[in-house]
């Protein structure tokens, strides 16, 4: 029988989180701090819309783009609140989470052969999705010392002629780095000079901790040339719904509508009822949660501190990156160790880039309590590493 | 930064000023100066515990009594409240707006001795026209917490 399979798929890498998965699932109580997702449940009135819009009997599909009320809400929200303009009707897609508004954007963009710059360490996603639409990947490695945030060099040292699209995920997972005005505004200049466009993932954008967050569509220029993907998942703790969306020029998101409607039809519409409520009722829920995620950040950066552990301070979603290089161990390394020997899970840095080697991903997505059961533990291992390391 | 406090310790009465400090990225001396004010001031009235005790082997029934009064020349409310409020077996009296006064809160042993407190300390007072008595039996959510259920993590453990 022939091989079923298709080589650029197969060739893929698997996800570098898969491995951990598995490794935590037989662990009777561990404690796991790799979670990408909120630990909120959806605050109750937006699912009680989805509740209610189900009892109403509105189980059909919508339009292809995504309901109207749900695209006029939208576009009120980006201009509330990172005063950015679309015209509903044409420059709003409704997707299936932000995931597939990444992989609609690369799709409907990429022409065999075009360079995707995309700045690691970053999202899982972005270069699997960049190879399947044909394009090649090529990696920014992002530094420590500026914060994991991207400078115009870095950027202009990567572009080449065949650049089309840099792929903009802040705030980012998994170091948590923001880019502040005075960072985008840099690397825009560079953008437009090279007349290169921007898939800018803002997924985290409400869990933003160190003033407002800044889209680098409103920036003078640069509207005409970014797609912006936004969603509930992690603002309103949606990401069962899986509802997001894309936001950009008529042309670009009309194409991506077309593969959109051949591929989905339509996101979820119960989500996309539910999500009309978010909109319009949610700004005190998130701003409840944004809180508390703050707070456990400070915890977090305090503990850090306490046990000389060295970690630069994020400013955006729910994860910090601290470094572990004066160990003398991988990641990988660490991690299996520290799972093995306390029961906490954490993400190697490197499932996320190879220049994710010597840190690890800790998502702050927990109570308090939990929290403060984990660091405890890492501060015990922590210290007996040390004690090792001075024995041997 | 009172009511960031004060929105913290309402849920959380025993976290350590330590804790709360660095949680709200302030130092522990103005957290404490600012709680130790606040109690002075009377907006921390006190720092309860919320029990469940259906779970426990105990006695305890709670009743709502809704009052109504007829307030005497010259003593308007506060001093009827007053004679209520000083018994030891009422927990919470509240002016209320509707068909009835005083909305009283009592907790005793059994029904019985509810209903006797009613009919022997309650009613008998000069200015109680009428009480109507309300038997709590099951609280869903006291305070803000909910009381029939744990929630569990029910997340994948690892997420990219």
């Amino acid at each position: 029988m022939r091989n079923p399979l298709s080589d650029t798929v197969v060739n893929i890498k698997p996800s570098g989180i898969r491995k951990f998965f598995d490794l935590v699932s037989e662990m009777k109580d561990a404690i796991s701090l790799g979670v990408g997702e909120p630990d909120f449940d959806t605050p109750w009135h937006i699912r009680d819309e989805g509740i209610y819009s189900l009892e109403k009997g509105r189980t059909f599909y919508t339009s292809n783009a995504g309901l109207k009320e749900l695209k006029v809400e939208i576009c009120n929200y980006l201009n509330r609140r990172y005063h950015v303009d679309y015209n509903y009707q044409n420059e709003v897609l409704v997707t299936v989470g932000g995931s597939e508004g990444i992989d609609m954007a690369m799709r409907a963009m990429l022409n065999p052969g075009d360079e995707v710059l995309i700045p690691q360490p970053s999202y899982v996603s972005y270069e699997p999705c960049a190879v399947l639409a044909g394009g090649k990947p090529v990696i920014i490695e992002l530094k420590a010392e500026n914060e994991f945030r991207l400078t115009a060099q870095e950027l202009r040292d990567a572009i080449t002629d065949k650049t089309k699209l840099l792929v903009l995920p802040f705030p980012n997972n998994p170091t948590g780095a923001i880019m502040e005005r005075a960072d985008l505004e840099a690397i825009a200049e560079v953008i437009m000079e090279k007349d290169i466009f921007v898939l800018s993932d803002e997924i985290y954008s409400e869990l933003s901790y160190n003033g407002e967050h800044v889209t680098i569509a409103s920036l003078p220029g640069m509207w005409e040339r970014t797609i912006l993907i936004n969603g509930f998942s992690k603002a309103y703790a949606m990401t069962g719904w899986r509802l997001g969306y894309a936001c950009g020029p008529k042309a670009i998101i009309e194409q991506m509508t077309k593969i959109h409607q051949f591929a989905i039809m339509c996101a979820p519409t119960t989500s996309q009822y539910a999500a009309v409520e978010a909109l319009r009722n949610g700004d005190e829920d998130v701003a409840k949660m944004r809180e508390a995620y703050n707070q456990r950040r400070r915890f977090l950066m305090h503990s850090f501190k306490e046990m000389g552990l060295e970690c630069f301070e994020p400013f955006g979603a729910f994860y910090v990156f601290p470094c572990i290089k004066e160990f003398g161990m991988t990641s990988e390394e660490f991690a299996e160790r520290f799972l093995k020997e306390e029961k906490v899970a954490v993400v190697p840095g490197t499932a996320f880039g190879d220049c994710g080697e010597g840190f690890l991903r800790i998502s702050y997505a927990y109570s308090l309590d939990n929290l403060k059961i984990a660091l405890e533990k890492m501060k015990n291992f922590v210290e007996r590493l040390r004690a090792e390391q001075k024995r041997g | 930064m009172r009511e960031k406090i004060l929105t913290y310790i309402e849920r959380n009465s025993r976290v350590n000023l330590k804790d709360l400090a660095i949680l709200l990225g302030t130092d522990e001396a103005m957290i404490a100066n600012e709680i130790a004010a606040m109690e002075k001031e009377g907006v921390i009235c006190g720092y309860h515990t919320l029990i469940d005790w259906d779970k426990t082997g105990s006695e305890k029934v709670t009743a709502l009594i809704e009052v109504k009064v007829t307030p005497q020349r010259g003593q308007g409310f506060d001093k009827i409240a007053e004679r209520i409020y000083n018994y030891p077996e009422v927990d919470c009296v509240y002016l209320i707006s509707g068909g009835f006064d005083f909305m009283v809160m009592i907790e005793g042993k059994t029904m019985r001795d509810v209903a006797q407190f009613v009919s022997d300390k309650l009613s008998p007072q000069e200015s109680v026209l009428s009480t109507a008595t309300h038997f709590i039996l099951k609280k869903y959510k006291d305070h803000g917490s909910v009381m029939v259920h744990q929630s569990k993590d029910e997340r994948m453990l690892i997420t990219p």
